[in-house]
């Protein structure tokens, strides 16, 4: 449960954020008549089943087919109706990019993509199932906001914040286990990055599975005399121009670390900022310009060095040669 | 009947018979990797493996593992990629790669992932996972055979839910234009699809009818019966002129009673104890 979750007791334990999404989802169906789902067979994986069974009348399985499924999302919002249009953020996104474009974004379309299972988490899967991709393409479509939100309580807050606001979203929504960076008073705001720790040397800015990460590694740098500041920019698009520029101007330099490549997601878009408007010594940890290998979640990872101490190891090299 | 003929019926029943017993190694070699995976499409894989048997292992296929790549092989693609781990064992049992190799499926680095690769593994036509695929590579594939004036021919093994995505009729419609009789698509019919049977879900019926009126020649027949198969592989095209559908009537989970028919079983995996029943099922100690 989200709840509890972020108590001081819950400590490092570990969290599905789809159970978060489900339970929001469920109560906001519960209060409101206007929210629906849309599912592409895939029940399970999108924890879609209970929905189903409280909410048949609001429920709809169009079948394996994400260009339709989004494309009837779009018809639903025409209706009045909140769709949240649930399916495994690699087909999502992919498959049915024009319609995301298009049909909801130019549309200004008030449906909501839940693209669950994101990054790496289908990692033995192979890179046909791996969405890392998915921010890059995402974050350049006009009208569309993105948020990767960093744990259950985010995920939770992220949901109810989605049905107030009137628009296209896409939530990123994550199956590999997190722990709780929030606490139970965390309020989401849009476009506004959440300090998490504040410093005065480098400002480490993550989003989803990377915040907790980047928490152990300010930890960490503190051992080299080294006083990190930790922003989860969970809000990838608009994107807190000024929590950067902040950055740029207090902190020595930037490390930016996401769970997708490194092109184009959360540190290009960084690096748009701080290139225009305040140069600054940027690192961006992410996958490189390569199709990942197989292996678990955890692998990858660790392969790609998309951990606490890749971003350690990263923030002192900056400092090093950025003097 | 003369001595010759009987003959000839006692090899043919040989050739069932070796067959089948193929097939279900498929099946145990399948559930055998999945089970050391943690993961996997179990259900799947001991639908389509009598298919897979035959086109593969009852020698069918014009292909050679010595030259994978060889220009005028026929072209195999499994579309419903998720089958990855019955694929590799077929592709493995045909002399492509070692069959010690297919242990290490999902394991990290190795090069066989939870769904095809054509980059890493021999013998892998098209990189699949994504369903709707398929049919689009392999009508290029045919139409190539075309232009460059080639006999090869090209299969593709589709799964029936996956027929929901649009991307195959686009595909279809190419077949007939171009009356590719060198095409062949196999459905395999198992009734199931990931959450549930597929006529609970999107319905598919009637799916016959449905490719006849998109310009194929159309055949029902049983996807488990060695003999069926073996002949409707040997008489291909169904129709000079057009593209050919042959829907394989399956059980999903066949082979392994506690498997059969059961959607949880889609992406199931077998237990030591499942494993161990499934090979007393399945008429032997252990694949590999
Ligand atoms: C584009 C796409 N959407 C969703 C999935 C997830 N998925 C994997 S297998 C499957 C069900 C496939 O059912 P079917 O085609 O009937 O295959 P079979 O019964 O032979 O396993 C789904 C939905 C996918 N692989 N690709
Ligand atoms: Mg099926």
């Amino acid at each position: 449960m989200v709840s509890g979750a972020s108590s001081p007791a819950a400590g490092r334990q570990l969290f599905d954020c789809r159970d978060a999404y489900m339970n929001e989802l469920e109560a906001m169906a519960a209060a409101d008549p206007r929210v629906c789902a849309v599912a592409n067979d895939s029940l399970s994986s999108a924890k879609l089943k209970n929905f189903k069974a409280r909410f048949p009348d609001r429920f709809v399985n169009v079948g394996i087919a994400e260009q339709n499924m989004v494309g009837v999302g779009a018809g639903l919002a025409s209706g009045g109706m909140v769709p949240y249009v649930c399916g495994a953020a690699c087909f999502l996104t992919a498959r049915a990019m024009e319609q995301v474009k298009v049909d909801l974004a130019y549309t200004r379309a008030n449906v909501k993509l839940c693209a669950m299972s994101p990054g790496m988490a289908y990692g033995q899967l192979g890179p046909t199932h791996h969405s890392i991709e998915d921010l890059a393409w995402m974050r350049v479509i006009p009208n569309l906001t993105v948020l990767v939100p960093a744990d259950p309580v985010e995920t939770a807050a992220v949901m109810r914040y989605s049905l107030e606001h009137e628009g296209p979203m896409f939530l990123r929504i994550a199956r590999v286990p997190v722990r709780c960076v929030h606490g139970d008073d965390y309020k989401f705001r849009l476009g506004k990055a959440v300090q998490l720790r504040e410093g005065s040397d480098v400002t480490l800015i993550a989003n989803g599975l990377m915040v907790g990460c980047a928490l152990d590694a300010a930890q960490a740098l503190e051992a080299h005399g080294v006083s990190a500041r930790v922003l989860n920019m969970s809000t990838v698009k608009p994107l807190d121009r000024e929590a950067i520029l902040n950055a740029a101007r207090t902190t020595r330099g930037i490390v930016t670390a996401e769970e997708a490549l490194a092109a184009g997601g959360l540190g290009g878009a960084v690096a748009e900022v701080v290139a225009q408007e305040h140069p600054t010594p940027l690192r961006i940890l992410g996958v490189p310009d390569v199709f990942a290998p197989t292996g678990t979640a955890q692998f990858l990872l660790e392969h790609f060095g998309l951990t606490a101490a890749g971003i350690e190891r990263t923030a002192l090299d900056l400092l090093k040669y950025e003097g | 009947m003369d001595e010759l003929a009987l003959e000839e019926s006692a090899s043919a029943e040989a050739r069932w018979k070796s067959l089948k017993h193929k097939a279900n190694w498929i099946r145990l070699s399948s559930m055998t990797m999945n089970h050391h995976a943690g993961l996997g499409h179990t259900g799947g894989d001991l639908s389509s493996a009598d298919i897979l048997a035959v086109l593969f292992l009852g020698e069918l296929l014009k292909i050679d593992p010595a030259q994978p790549g060889w220009p005028q092989r026929d072209r195999f693609i499994l579309s419903k990629g998720h089958g990855a781990a019955a694929y590799y064992s077929a592709l493995a049992a045909r002399g492509f790669f070692p069959t010690a190799q297919l242990k290490t499926y999902m394991d990290p680095l190795s090069m066989l992932n939870g769904h095809p690769d054509r980059n890493k593994v021999s013998g892998v036509e098209a990189n699949t996972g994504p369903l709707g695929h398929g049919l689009p590579v392999a009508v290029g594939a045919a139409l190539a055979a075309r232009m460059r004036k080639e006999s090869w021919r090209v299969f593709v093994l589709t799964g029936d839910g996956e027929l929901q995505e649009g991307s195959n009729w686009e595909a279809a419609m190419t077949a007939q234009h171009y009356r590719l009789d060198n095409l062949t698509v196999i459905v395999d019919r198992n009734r199931i699809q990931q959450g549930d049977f597929t006529e609970n879900t999107i319905r598919m019926e009637p799916l016959a009818e449905r490719f006849r009126a998109f310009g194929f020649a159309v055949e029902e027949i049983d996807g488990h019966s060695i003999p069926e198969l073996l002949d409707r592989f040997t008489h291909l095209p169904i129709e000079v002129g057009k593209p050919s559908c042959v829907i394989a009537r399956t059980i999903k989970g066949k082979g392994v009673s506690f498997a059969e028919n059961q959607p949880a079983w889609h992406h199931g995996v077998p237990s030591k104890e499942q494993l161990a029943a499934a090979a007393v099922e399945l008429g032997m100690d252990a694949a590999w």
